[in-house]
């Protein structure tokens, strides 16, 4: 736990040093000082502030937001449904938001909201998408796992296509280069007005979950276990996809649909420490801001000044590190894998 | 801790699963539910640990109506093992033995050091200390049972559910089960399919068929041949039991000539 935070602090501390235009690590460092504590810089540093502080910094913080938010969602979603390819998209609310972020993109949709237009318009469609996904999959026993997965499955693919329709349809090929982007995510848009949301949502969701970890746990164990150990299975699945949703809208409008991290980082942490959602709600999500953090300073500085998609060196990072852990953690078995 | 279960209906889908049921345990009694396939056992029980909400009747705890009690204070009370086979979350058999206290802790708090003795003594008295550390889901039938039953220990309950707790397991598993949960005045409903283990083991035996009570009583006075080929589709043969004195049953076939 504590090596992690570190971990992170150095990170965040990298991401801003490195990119395409060189910081030194002492000029960063006094940089970041003066601007958490309003100290004075000189007048030729001002290029290389505004570097430091009004890009890169604000960008690393909303990597680590984003990649603790999908963390501590998909462990929270793999418990709801008890599926092992369950993540924070299977609910069918990132899709819904690509509707609605697409719709700005190429139609200019929400135009009159300025720089709020995107993630409002992803927030807004993201929310409906959540009660269609909702109303679709609710029965009279209340939300049953596998009916939210098929729902959410069959959704996805339904918001997909209009999105992929819109693309079509858009004139310009610079927009549809745009929702490619965020399709496939990007943190390129983060500035400080993107961090608040984002952050206050993230920082909730992650606080509500800690608190509901011994319940996670029965849920995880079964409904019927759940409802001898005195919880109440449907109305924590409830509370659940809410929460999931709510956190997942806010996260998916600043940085696209970000895949594999809520997916991986879960079972990641799993393989680690084991299943008990007490110590797997701290640690997975400081292992997905970890990783975003870096998955980032790469997507900069890989191409530069050219910017890769973040999907492709999640996936880059991610993947070997995942079957390596999986092939070292000999007992792991979640979903009889 | 006694149990009363009044007039107990729960229908699903239009079908009636449990009919006015009344049934009755006392503190420290063992009381097996017996009936064939679908006859609304574990319907019944899932209704005891509010896994469902049943459509009219009452279950009350030393008179205590549950529905009056929240989920975490009945679970307080009353424990259960439901059939359910336990996911695949690769929790250790400390992890889930852990979950027993659940309904005694708040919110964010950390497993004390009371808990942690309760949890290792719980799984001492059924002879799976030595599983603390292995993985739940590695686990053989008999072991799983036997770390669920610590689990519902821990809980400490007054009032333990049983829902065949000895299926999958082999002889002296079987044997074991029923022994493990006996004592300290804890109340005790088991849903049972083999009934010479019920007439060992249990104090007095309800009969249900189709949802509905058809028998009560002392294994000796119920499972008399007549209901058993009625209830069951067999035909019994009653023996004592040559050391314990317990009624034995063996089986036939009805209607095959002897």
């Amino acid at each position: 736990m504590g090596a992690l935070v570190v971990a992170l602090l150095l990170s965040l501390m990298c991401a801003v040093a490195l990119g395409s235009s060189q910081v030194g690590w002492a000029e960063t460092a006094r940089l970041l000082r003066a601007g958490l504590t309003g100290g004075v810089i000189a007048a030729d540093e001002r290029a290389a502030y505004t570097i430091v502080w009004e890009l890169r910094f604000p960008r690393a913080l909303l990597a680590a937001v984003v990649g603790a938010g999908l963390a501590a969602v998909g462990v929270a979603v793999q418990a709801m449904v008890r599926n092992a390819l369950a993540d924070p998209f299977v609910l069918g609310i990132s899709s819904g938001a690509a509707v609605g972020a697409n719709a700005v993109i190429l139609f200019g949709a929400f135009g009159s909201l300025g720089v709020w237009a995107l993630s409002a318009g992803a927030f807004t469609s993201a929310l409906a998408a959540m009660a269609l996904v909702y109303a679709v999959a609710r029965t009279a026993h209340g939300l049953t796992p596998l009916r939210l997965v098929l729902t959410g499955t069959a959704l996805y693919y339904g918001f997909t296509a209009i999105t992929t329709l819109m693309v079509f349809a858009a004139e310009h090929g610079e927009a549809a280069r745009s929702a490619m982007m965020w399709l496939l995510g990007s943190l390129g848009g983060a500035s400080w007005a993107s961090l608040p949301i984002a952050a206050v949502a993230v920082a909730a969701g992650m606080a509500h979950l800690a608190l509901s970890a011994g319940r996670l746990n029965a849920l995880a164990m079964g409904d019927e276990t759940a409802a001898t150990l005195g919880v109440d299975a449907a109305r924590l699945r409830r509370e659940l996809f809410l929460l999931a949703a709510a956190v997942t809208g806010a996260v998916v409008a600043v940085s696209g649909a970000i895949g594999f991290v809520g997916l991986m980082v879960p079972h990641a942490t799993r393989i680690l420490i084991g299943a008990d959602h007490r110590r797997v709600l701290a640690v997975a999500p400081l292992l997905g801001a970890v990783l975003l953090v870096w998955v980032d300073v790469l997507s900069r500085i890989v191409l530069a000044p050219t910017e890769l998609p973040i999907g492709v060196l999640t996936a880059v990072i991610g993947v070997p590190c995942f079957l390596l852990l999986m092939r070292r953690g000999g007992g792991y078995a979640f979903g009889g894998a | 801790m006694r149990l009363d279960i009044d007039d107990l209906t729960l229908t699903a889908a239009g079908s009636t699963l449990v009919r006015e049921v009344s049934l009755r345990a006392d503190s420290g009694e063992l009381v097996g539910l017996v009936g064939p396939n679908g006859s609304g056992k574990s319907s019944l029980l899932r209704c005891v640990y509010r896994a469902v909400r049943p459509d009219a009747g009452t279950v009350r705890l030393d008179g205590t109506d549950l529905r009056g009690l929240t989920p975490r204070q009945s679970a307080r009370r009353l424990a259960a093992l439901p059939q359910e086979g336990g996911g695949d979350f690769e929790f250790t058999v400390a992890e889930v033995v852990a979950m027993g206290r659940l309904p005694h802790q708040r919110g964010t708090a950390r497993a004390g050091a009371e808990d942690e003795e309760l949890c290792a003594a719980a799984l001492k008295r059924v002879g799976a200390g030595h599983l603390a550390e292995r993985g739940f889901p590695s686990l053989s039938g008999g072991e799983k049972q036997r770390v669920l039953i610590a689990r519902a220990l821990a809980q400490q309950p007054r009032v333990l559910v049983l829902d065949e707790p000895t299926n999958h397991l082999d002889i002296a598993q079987q044997l074991e089960v029923l022994s493990l949960v006996r004592g300290d005045g804890l109340t005790v409903l088991a849903a049972l399919h083999d009934l010479n283990l019920a007439a060992a083991h249990c104090d007095r035996l309800y009969v249900i068929a189709n949802g509905a009570i058809v028998a009560s009583g002392a294994p000796h006075d119920v499972l008399v041949p007549e209901l058993l080929a009625e209830v069951f589709g067999v035909r019994a043969h009653r023996v004592r039991h040559p050391e314990s004195g317990a009624v034995q049953l063996l089986f036939d076939r009805l209607g095959a000539s002897p």
